[in-house]
């Protein structure tokens, strides 16, 4: 395995595009080691992206919105007020990672780059309506969150291209998001299931609204049926039945040990429910 | 396979060593330099036997490369107790009976170490919540908390 240690996203991508061999990029690490050390997955070339610069920063845009680096792990996001202020739903997915310790390096962009259905920070970004930058050999373009994963384990991203920034859309006001994911314990487990909303009312009334399904298809969903059935409601019991309804009309899980394919399908309704209530009580300042 | 030369700083002192870039931190630590404080239970990331600190945050050394330490600072159990004076915490955990075993002790010590740090007086769930990547299978977990409180409070000079 050679190690590398680029210190721009051109030159990583180049060093892509020109290996031969098995690729793994390294931001926390926290599952490309799991993976070499199973012997899932040794790669050929290693391409450790913490050294450039810029990859641990945090900024806002003149939009309002959020830039995060490719690098920053979930403890820096996670004590980032101003960012946890504006969408808590994104933070509060990731920081349900792991330990402590696994806090302290693993990334969003390795969640999401991962390809796992069942990681617990996408379905809060794509409720957001984040994008990526993917820098490539021949440049940068701007893609959705919803548009990386193609499958579990797999991703659009092509030979030579990787992901260079995370963008969160600026908040705006009477905003709020919120994730929440079932497990059988309380920490360190993988979701059985997970759901992210995002809304923003107009006095009492929804808006706009995202919601997103996770570990209930082999990638995250972005449901606009579920969307659908809750804008212009103010989130009445009515409202919040035809969610959970389109939610787990939209499901299409597998069964495993963790969960059968009918218990996915009612808990995700349960879930997004309860997203829901937990988002619009945000976006009134009702809760944090 | 090439070895890399790495160059880091371990409990404050200047070491290098060759590491294949594969070997992890832990593995670097203890078969490298002779820092066999550092436990590998799972190798996984689920344990934290292997706890270290990287330029000050608490990581899983399994999960870490040796090469990934190049210029860094890395702290160990070995860094715990100063001049032969045992750090409040180790002191704690004698006088609490809070290991048998004791293989997940080192790694519970760094991470209760490094939760003092940045909360002095942590509450009992703020404790479980934070050591909730530390596994013991001997202990049961009570005492352990007790002894990160009573530690706690004699570091704030509350004792
Ligand atoms: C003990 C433990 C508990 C865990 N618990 C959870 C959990 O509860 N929920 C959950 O969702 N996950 C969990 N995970 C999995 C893992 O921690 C997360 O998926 C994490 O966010 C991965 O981020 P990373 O930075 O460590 O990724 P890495 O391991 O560095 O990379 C992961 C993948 O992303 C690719 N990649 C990284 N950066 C880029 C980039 N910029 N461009 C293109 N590709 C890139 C790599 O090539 C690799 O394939 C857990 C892992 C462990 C060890
Ligand atoms: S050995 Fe590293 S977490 Fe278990
Ligand atoms: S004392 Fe034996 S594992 Fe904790």
């Amino acid at each position: 395995m050679r190690y590398h240690t680029p210190t721009s996203f051109q030159e990583a991508a180049r060093l892509a595009a020109a290996s031969g061999g098995l690729l793994r990029y390294l931001a926390g690490g926290t599952d490309v080691l799991v993976q070499m050390r199973a012997g899932m997955v040794q790669p050929d070339e290693l391409i450790d992206l913490k050294h450039i610069p810029g990859v641990f920063d945090i900024s806002r845009n003149a939009d309002g919105g959020w830039r995060i680096g490719v690098a920053v792990p979930g403890r820096v996001l996670g004590a980032h007020e101003a960012l946890c202020g504006d969408w808590p739903g994104v933070v509060e997915g990731m920081n349900l990672v792991g330990s402590t310790q696994v806090q302290g390096r693993a990334t969003l962009t390795g969640n999401l780059c991962n390809g796992s259905p069942a990681a617990d920070s996408v379905p809060g970004l794509v409720a957001a309506g984040a994008t990526v930058t993917i820098t490539g050999p021949d440049g940068s373009r701007e893609v959705p969150v919803e548009a990386i994963p193609t499958g579990p384990g797999r991703t659009v991203l092509k030979k030579g291209e990787l992901i260079s920034a995370i963008t969160l859309p600026p908040r705006g006001a009477h905003g709020g998001d919120a994730y929440l994911r079932f497990i059988p314990r309380t920490e360190m487990d993988i979701a059985v299931v997970g759901a992210a909303v995002n809304v923003t009312l107009d006095g009492d009334r929804i808006a706009k609204a995202r919601v997103a399904l996770g570990a209930v298809a082999p990638t995250v969903l972005l449901v606009e049926a579920a969307a659908k059935a809750i804008v212009g409601s103010t989130l009445d019991e009515a409202a919040l039945d035809r969610l959970a309804a389109a939610s787990s009309a939209a499901a299409k899980p597998i069964s495993d040990k963790r969960g059968t394919v009918e218990f996915r399908v009612d808990v995700v309704g349960v879930l997004a429910r309860r997203a829901a209530k937990i988002a619009y009580d945000r976006a009134k300042g009702m809760s944090k | 396979m090439k070895k890399v030369h790495v160059t880091t700083t371990v409990n404050g002192d200047p070491v290098e060593f060759l590491a294949d870039p594969r070997e992890t931190l832990l593995d670097c630590l203890r078969n490298h330099l002779d820092l066999t404080g550092t436990k590998e239970g799972c190798g996984t990331g689920d344990c934290g036997a292997c706890s270290v600190t990287l330029d000050g945050t608490l990581v899983c050394s399994c999960l870490v490369l040796g090469v990934e330490a190049e210029g860094k600072k890395v702290e160990t159990i070995e860094g715990m107790a100063s001049e032969g004076e045992l750090h409040p915490l180790q002191r704690q955990f004698i006088e609490h009976a809070a290991l048998q075993c004791g293989f997940c002790t080192p790694g519970i010590l760094v991470a209760a170490k490094s939760l003092l740090e940045q909360n002095p007086d942590p509450s009992e769930s703020e404790i479980r919540f934070w050591l909730a990547g530390n596994l013991c299978r001997c202990t049961g977990y009570d005492k352990i908390v007790r002894a990160v409180q009573d530690a706690a409070a004699e570091m704030r000079g509350a004792a």
